[in-house]
């Protein structure tokens, strides 16, 4: 009868009795898969690349010398790989500066003045171009920066096509025609990552509140003392986090910069020419370390700067 | 096609040596029922991409073997792939071959048990890429140069005679300087045609062949292409993104392939090609058989399917590239033409140097290692 009241216990009951009695079993199965994919997948794969940085080529036969050695490092000093890193974290900065700046008044406007349907217009304006192909998108700009594009021609229809060709003359930035020019690079970098930065801003914009902005005018500030004490350092982290996504997307990407672009190599290019087909893994693993090295650095300074500090 | 032909350094090669002949087959069994292919995207058509170009579905029927592909865009993903093992063949380019071989992934085929390896080219039959100390490790497939493609408008007395209008800063007939409207392949691979173009204009170099090259004829080639750089807006890396640069970036001269030169001229795209008088580097692919096939009558009876059916002539149509049966230009097996041959530099075989990997030891003694071409070339890129 006392079967009625206590029925025999099934393998589940007895598994609910275990991680009752050692709440640790429960936490140790739950955190175990995330972990392993952090640990193995993650960080594993990293260490293998950092490991294979130490590693060298052999000058005269070409083959991976397993010995741990500086050789590699040594190499991307050389001046032709030390230039593929100056222009790469350049590009990176300067797309990251612009995209601040176009950013802003955008993610501004969303966040304290776009309301219902605007909102929604909004949303979908920044959000659109994230939808579709990246290459689509790559490729219509090399289109439209040609030397025989749309943006030649309109420049040309309104009689500025001088200053066109005065842009494109001057030296570095410029080029054969926009879509082969450090200049349409940077605009194409721009176009692509700026939803990156929108984003993560306008949140932040979001959630300055309201009365600090009035009392900051009650206490007699300027808007442009309001702005630059209030509005900017409590907006900080989400500029940041805009500013960690473009520059880090910008250090990685190897598609722009072969599609649009003089040809001078970007690390990714460079990383993907040195592996495969040349053998090169370690030169080819250097440089991948370098964007971490330079991501790392740039966290750091954020958190000097007090980016963090609101979080 | 590109980087894809472009290969990885070979020491491997020169490690092991190649490699004792294996056993190799002596009669063909049962068919097996189907045949695993490792080949470059475009080779094997079953008329899935278009109707006109099929040259499997016949094979199927017949052989009752059915046909799989796995393509691959790169040597490095052929040799990768072979290596794991499973497939029966693979259209192999000249820096895989060897690699293949010496691997000892590739067993020697019996050319008895293909009865139309008689009409392969006879200038194909024993080339160095698939003939190892006389024993034959695959069945040529199809190659092709790396021609030198213009504009017809500017270049309007005739092709350019020489590489120089890719490599000098000269006037173009149309009366204005090449500079910005000329282009360059973006592989280090295209040192080699630097290096050609020295062996005609710079004698004294002394280069006889411009895959090997010692470390003063190898910065010779490097200045060219120095030189080169300031006429270059953009390198071209992708045929479709060349092929848009001629249409829309003033671009009127460059290296490049048949398949551009076709696409461009069936846009009606006012551009020819040439083979100008320093003759031109090329690529060169064979069919090989897995040394542990599953599948090796199948694999045999599609070896002597690629030579004797509408493949080999259909084929050079669609890619741009050359038959390995001299006969399928003419014999109306497929849709190409003795005209289309010639166009895509069938007669030019003997000015047209294939590509192999540069590796540190070759017959002359210490050459500039394949992985020193990619280091270099990114500098040149660079504008060092």
């Amino acid at each position: 009868m006392s079967g009625a009241f206590h029925p025999a216990r099934g393998p589940g009951d007895r598994l609910t009795g275990l991680f009752w009695r050692r709440p640790g079993v429960l936490l140790a199965l739950l955190i175990a898969p995330p972990l392993i994919w952090l640990g193995v997948v993650y960080l594993g794969s990293l260490v293998a690349l950092l490991w294979q940085s130490f590693w060298s080529i052999d000058e005269f036969s070409g083959l991976i010398v397993p010995e741990f050695t500086l050789k590699t490092y040594a190499e991307l000093l050389r001046p032709a790989n030390f230039d593929v890193i100056v222009r790469t974290v350049t590009m990176a900065s300067v797309v990251t500066a612009a995209s601040v700046v176009l950013a802003f008044p955008i993610a501004y406007y969303a966040a304290r003045y776009a309301r219902g349907r605007m909102k929604a217009v909004f949303y979908l304006g920044v959000m659109l171009p994230l939808w579709s192909s990246y290459l689509v998108k790559v490729y219509a700009w090399k289109l439209i920066l040609a030397r025989e594009g749309i943006v030649t021609w309109a420049a040309e229809g309104i009689g500025a096509g001088n200053v066109l060709n005065a842009v494109l003359s001057l030296p570095v930035i410029g080029g054969n025609s926009l879509s082969t020019s450090y200049i349409g690079t940077f605009i194409v970098f721009v176009y692509v990552w700026l939803p990156f930065m929108i984003l993560p801003m306008q949140a932040s914009l979001e959630r300055v509140p309201n009365a600090m902005l009035e009392a900051s005018s009650d206490l007699g500030a300027t808007s442009w003392q309001t702005f630059v004490h209030v509005i900017l350092p409590l907006a900080l982290p989400g500029i940041i986090a805009g500013t960690i996504f473009t520059f880090s997307l910008t250090l990685g990407d190897y598609i722009i910069p072969q599609i649009v672009g003089s040809s001078r190599l970007f690390i990714g290019q460079a990383v993907y020419m040195l592996q495969g087909t040349a053998g090169n893994l370690p030169l080819a693993a250097a440089f991948a370390v370098i964007p971490i090295v330079v991501m790392l650095a740039y966290l750091v300074f954020a958190r000097r700067i007090g980016a963090f500090d609101a979080l | 096609m590109n980087t894809m032909k472009l290969m990885a350094s070979t020491a491997l090669v020169l490690l092991t040596g190649l490699g004792p002949t294996f056993a190799q087959m002596t009669a063909l069994g049962t068919p097996e029922g189907q045949v695993d292919i490792v080949a470059w995207p475009g080779y094997i058509e079953r008329g899935e991409t278009d109707k006109a170009y099929d040259w499997v579905t016949k094979f199927e029927a017949a052989s009752g073997c059915k046909v799989n592909v796995k393509t691959a865009n790169t040597s490095d993903e052929m040799v990768a792939l072979m290596n794991e093992g499973g497939f029966d063949l693979v259209t192999a380019s000249g820096d895989a071959s060897l690699r293949l071989v010496a691997g000892k992934r590739i067993q020697p085929i019996n050319t008895d048990l293909i009865p139309s390896w008689s009409k392969v080219d006879d200038r194909l039959k024993d080339a160095p890429w698939h003939t190892v100390g006389g024993v034959h490790y695959g069945v040529p497939y199809q190659w092709g140069p790396n021609v030198l493609m213009y504009n017809t408008e500017v270049f309007k007395d005739g092709p350019p005679k020489s590489w120089s209008v890719v490599f000098e800063e000269t006037t173009l007939p149309d009366g204005k300087s090449n500079k910005g409207r000329v282009q360059a392949y973006d592989g280090p691979i295209h040192i080699a045609d630097a290096a050609q173009y020295l062996m005609a204009h710079k004698p004294e170099l002394d280069i006889t062949n411009p895959y090997e090259l010692n470390e003063d004829q190898y910065a010779a080639a490097l200045d060219l292409l120095r030189a080169q750089r300031e006429l270059v807006g953009r390198y071209w890396h992708d045929a479709m993104i060349q092929v848009d640069d001629f249409k829309n970036e003033g671009v009127v001269a460059s290296g490049s392939w048949p398949f551009q030169v076709n696409l461009l001229k069936s846009e009606g795209q006012p551009v020819a090609s040439t083979i100008p008088e320093e003759g031109a580097t090329g690529w060169a692919d064979t069919l090989m058989l897995h040394s542990e096939a599953p599948h090796p009558t199948c694999a045999y009876l599609f070896m002597e399917h690629s030579l004797n059916s509408n493949l080999q002539s259909d084929l050079s149509v669609w890619f741009g590239s050359n038959p390995v049966v001299p006969a399928a230009c003419t014999d109306g097996s497929g849709m190409q033409t003795k005209e289309g041959c010639t166009a895509n530099g069938f007669d030019d075989f003997d000015r047209i140097r294939f590509w192999t990997t540069p590796v540190a030891s070759c017959p002359a003694g210490n050459c500039v290692p394949y992985y020193r071409w990619v280091s270099d070339y990114i500098g040149v890129i660079g504008g060092r």
